[in-house]
């Protein structure tokens, strides 16, 4: 304000001169965090083409200059580059202030690859714009393999739930655009509802650490951001179309995005998936298609030292799942698992019947943010998120089969602020506080009991994290979080269940309606968490870097855990949660050792994640009823303790060979028990030889060896069932493991420049070129069917 | 400045209009609509004599307490019953009677039946619109000895009707889903 003040003084002095040229600009020029002056940094008058620099008190002066409008920008070394109109009238001074932390523009999260240098103390890896492309027309978890250490646990081939060092679920925090996804994250079958064409990038830090996202991501954060908004007067946008072999799919991607200079800017994004039924090498795999739609907008206001955003985005998935994977009872379970082929087999198609899912999403999120000088950056942001989920069961009566057996309609809101202090070039302070409502309506109409209660739900959270710069080499970090959780349910249950769990005893108090056969019960759990996290990252030389870290984190039992009940057809086990749970909490330590040289790179993440409390289900029993036996699996706490080693290594033989390797090695115990730990992730390793020509048209292409070794290690969770057909014990075998297998995958590309703005890529995919029979271990369907075959997809992607 | 004074008011409308759409009003209870809570087959020997129920009964569905299963009395050696199914869902009230919907969609349900110890035969009575037999009605013929064995009474839905043995009553290469398996212990004297 005071300059305008200044330039009006300057202007009112000034007035009775008559035009001249012998005016001059002067002035100095100042780091805005801290207000030292900025010296050698470059002042550019661009109507004049005129250039000086500063001194080394950061004064400048600019002589001999016309009245009038000039335009200069002011650029530093490191500093993000200020364009500016001045009005010069005679002897005219400004003061500027530039940003130094350039690279710190609008962070929320730690940025940086694997393979560039560090930029703070967590195990982090960023999927760039380029390789989520290239998954337009796939999931989330499908692009987010492509980093050493993360895997996927599926429910076929279109629900696809991200696994970060062996943890999954409600251990891994989603962010998308600033918001943390409240999507029923718990079940197995409930996939990040995310669509990927709105992600700029995606970056994944591995355990606890980022305590500014919550405190309970034992497993990890995933942060998705769409792209980057240039502060131009720009009009710009991309399409992506492909189509793919197998399941005879199609995806359709299209965004714009106008910008103006001054700091305004508004996109629109659409994007529409259709697949029929996917293909195994040797069958159809019936009732595997998908249908989703989805778009977003995106506006605002961004200049560095304030902004506004809003964002609105929409996502409809519907998912038809394996037809043959709907059981009746223990015995079809049985002939389903000994059968080699899936028992239901028809003609392709793309209809999507029961078993299937629907779940749409919404999400609305306005933020605020301000820059105050010698200061920080304040953030506020409100976010509401709409998540309804349904789904349909083959029904004994076909006609109720378009009546859902699941609906769910879970809404949350989000309020929280954030501080970022950062006018000290060696600390950083981030602090922030957050508090949200969330309530979930499980609809009667379904004439199925529900398998997750009506509830409320409180959160209250906050967070304080410090970074310390001791030099260039040094980086420490330190932060601490607490959260308070208030869950507040209305709970239906059997009599004879509540009987059955012992509640009668533990939880009498609890019940407020006696229904005969059915209590009502009003469960109201309360949890007060604290999370830590430590780090230090050295850099010894150009070739050698290390980090280390510590995270202590808690999580609060999720609806699923203290709450499930009832029969789960696709995999013919009735699921029991369970009111005693109490909070998990792991200690996680993690080591990365970073080595660069030449065309060489290596990167070693290990890491030691001993967890109290571990929440788990395991099968605990039979029970009988007039369909036949269900083994109950129950949700039980252990101690337990993960740990692994994740490489990445990278060797360019030239600037148009390389070979690149990620694997990576996990282990899950449980320490009371001592045996394995189920679900865990096989060893894995994917080879890459790549070749790019640029003269080629672009061309980049690169063949892909990926070897999982089967999983040796899994608790027996085999037992022994009487058959009443065939009047024999079988032993029901869920445990062992699918063997070895490896595949060959293949992407190419290549780019035409039609303009100066505008190309064109096309690429040419193929996966299991060899048509290879697999079925992976944390794909729920492996008892039924085949994994995919081989697909080929032709994507083409337009930038203008 | 302005801008800020919007961003609070949109998010101030949302929160309040959101807040407003919560009710503290109890769930309402759910009564499982696709349980079958009750089978009931009742035997009626073809030359006069006593009728025979075999009955398992599982009042709370999928809840842990096991279906009852009672034979009213032993069955009488070398003799024809006619024998007929009753499926109902006691959860409701009044019971709701399974035998319909079934009916409606024979073509896409069949019980099986089976003993062991070769302690009695059994034919289907009833079939559905493409002559495959269905298995609400059926006979069955006692063995000539007494002894004794079970009697498994099974229903698929979306059996293969057409696969090699099952409209003769071969379950093995039935598939389908299970709906209900009742097995009744019963002596023959």
């Amino acid at each position: 304000m005071k300059y305008y003040v200044m330039i009006l003084c300057c202007f009112l002095f000034n007035i009775t001169q008559s035009q001249n040229c012998n005016s001059s600009l002067y002035g100095e020029i100042h780091d805005f965090h801290d207000g030292t002056a900025i010296s050698n940094a470059t002042i550019f008058i661009e109507n004049l083409n005129k250039y000086t620099t500063t001194d080394i008190d950061g004064k400048f002066s600019v002589a001999n200059l016309c009245d009038g409008q000039i335009t200069i920008v002011v650029s530093h070394l490191a500093c993000e580059t200020k364009r500016l109109e001045i009005q010069v009238k005679g002897e005219t001074f400004k003061t500027i202030n530039l940003e130094h932390h350039i690279e710190e523009l609008h962070e929320v999260e730690v940025k940086g690859s694997a393979n560039s240098k560090l930029t703070k103390t967590s195990q982090e890896t960023l999927l760039k714009t380029e390789t989520i492309e290239r998954y337009s027309s796939l999931n989330l978890g499908d692009a987010l393999k492509q980093v050493s250490g993360i895997s996927s646990i599926n429910t076929g081939s279109t629900i696809v739930k991200p696994v970060i060092n062996g943890l999954h679920s409600s251990r891994i925090i989603v962010m998308t655009n600033g918001v943390r996804l409240q999507d029923q994250d718990w079940g197995i079958e409930h996939a990040p509802n995310i669509d990927l064409n709105t992600a700029g990038s995606i970056t994944v830090l591995k355990g606890a650490n980022a305590l500014a996202y919550g405190g309970d991501a034992i497993g990890g954060v995933i942060v998705i951001e769409p792209s980057k908004i240039r502060l131009n007067d720009s009009l710009y946008g991309k399409t992506i179309i492909s189509g793919h072999t197998n399941g005879r799919g199609y995806s359709f991607n299209t965004s714009l995005t106008k910008t103006y200079q001054k700091g305004w800017y508004l996109g629109a994004q659409a994007s529409m998936k259709r697949f029929g039924d996917f293909e195994a090498p040797d069958y159809s795999l019936t009732n595997t298609g998908l249908n989703a739609k989805g778009f977003s907008i995106n506006g605002g206001y961004k200049t560095f030292e304030q902004g506004f955003n809003v964002n609105y985005s929409y996502l409809d998935n519907e998912i038809a799942i394996l037809r043959a994977s709907h059981i009746g009872n223990i015995e079809d379970l049985v002939n389903a698992i000994n059968s080699p082929q899936p028992l239901v087999i028809n003609d392709f198609s793309y209809d999507i019947e029961a078993p299937k899912q629907e779940v749409t999403h919404q999400i609305l999120k306005t933020s605020f943010y301000k820059r105050f000088k010698n200061f920080g950056r304040l953030e506020i942001q409100y976010d509401f998120q709409n998540n309804q989920r349904y789904e349909y069961d083959v029904r004994r009566d076909s006609d109720d089969n378009d009546k859902p057996a699941v609906d769910l309609t879970l809404k949350t809101h989000t309020l929280k602020t954030s501080l970022k202090l950062d006018a000290k070039s060696n600390f950083t302070y981030n602090l922030g506080v957050n508090a949200g409502y969330q309530n979930n309506f499980a609809d009667p109409s379904t004439d199925v009991r529900r398998l997750i209660p009506d509830y409320d739900k409180y959160d209250l959270g906050a967070f304080i994290i410090t970074n310390y710069r001791i030099n260039n080499d040094v980086h420490l970090d330190f932060g601490i979080r607490y959260d308070f959780n208030q869950i507040d349910a209305k709970k239906y249950y059997l009599t004879s269940r509540w009987e059955e769990r012992g509640y009668d005893v533990d939880f009498n108090d609890i019940v407020i309606e006696d229904l005969g056969t059915q209590l009502l019960t009003n469960p109201k759990f309360e949890y007060h968490n604290i999370s830590a996290s430590a780090g230090v990252s050295y850099k010894v030389n150009d070739k050698n870097s290390f980090i280390l870290n510590y995270g202590l984190s808690n999580r609060a039992p999720n609806p699923s855990e203290l709450f499930s009940d009832g029969l789960h057809h696709s995999a013919a086990r009735i699921e029991l949660g369970d009111l005693r749970i109490q909070k998990e909490t792991s200690n996680r330590i993690s080591g990365t050792y970073h080595y660069e040289n030449k065309g060489l790179s290596l990167n070693f993440e290990a890491f030691y994640n001993h967890i109290n409390n571990y929440i788990f289900i395991k099968p605990t029993g039979v029970e009988y009823t007039n369909r036949g036996a269900f083994p109950v699996w129950s949700y039980n706490q252990t101690n337990a303790a993960l740990y692994g080693l994740d490489l990445t290594a990278n060797y360019n033989f030239n600037t148009q060979w390389f070979y690149k390797n990620k694997s990576s090695y996990i282990k899950g115990n449980d320490l009371s028990q001592n045996e394995d730990l189920i679900d865990i992730p096989s060893i894995k390793t994917v080879n890459i030889i790549g070749y790019s020509n640029e003269k080629w048209l672009h061309f980049n292409t690169e063949l892909q060896s990926e070897l999982v070794l089967r999983q040796k290690d899994y608790p027996n969770n085999n037992f022994e069932v009487y058959i009443p057909t065939t009047e024999e014990m079988v032993e029901l075998d869920i445990s062992s493991t699918p063997p070895t297998y490896h595949l060959l995958h293949l992407q190419s590309n290549i780019t035409l420049d039609l303009s100066k703005k505008t190309d064109v890529n096309i690429g040419l995919n193929i996966t299991n070129i060899f048509n290879t029979n697999y079925r992976e271990n944390l794909n729920r369907l492996r008892y039924f069917a085949d994994d995919l075959g081989r697909n080929i997809m032709l994507q083409l992607k337009l930038n203008y | 400045m302005k801008t800020l004074k919007n961003t609070l008011f949109i998010l101030l409308a949302t929160v309040v209009f959101s807040a407003c759409s919560s009710d503290d009003d109890n769930p309402d209870p759910v009564n499982e609509e696709e349980v079958i809570t009750t089978l009931t087959a009742t035997l009626t020997p073809v030359g006069g004599g006593t009728t025979i129920t075999l009955k398992s009964q599982d009042l709370d569905g999928d809840g842990p307490d096991a279906p009852v299963i009672t034979v009213s009395s032993p069955i009488a050696v070398n003799t024809t019953y006619n024998g007929s199914l009753e499926l109902l869902n006691e959860t409701e009230s009044p019971a709701e009677s399974i035998n319909e919907e079934i009916e409606e969609e024979d073509d896409e349900h069949q019980f099986f039946y089976q003993a062991s110890n070769s302690i009695a035969t059994f034919a289907y009575l009833d079939f559905d619109g493409d002559g495959n037999p269905v298995g609400l009605e059926f006979t069955v013929t006692t063995a000539a000895t007494a002894g004794s064995g079970n009697i498994t009474i099974t229903l698929r839905h979306e059996p293969s009707k057409d696969a090699s043995g099952v409209s003769d009553g071969d379950i093995t290469n039935a598939s389908g889903e299970t709906d209900i398996q009742a097995v009744f212990p019963v002596t023959l004297q």
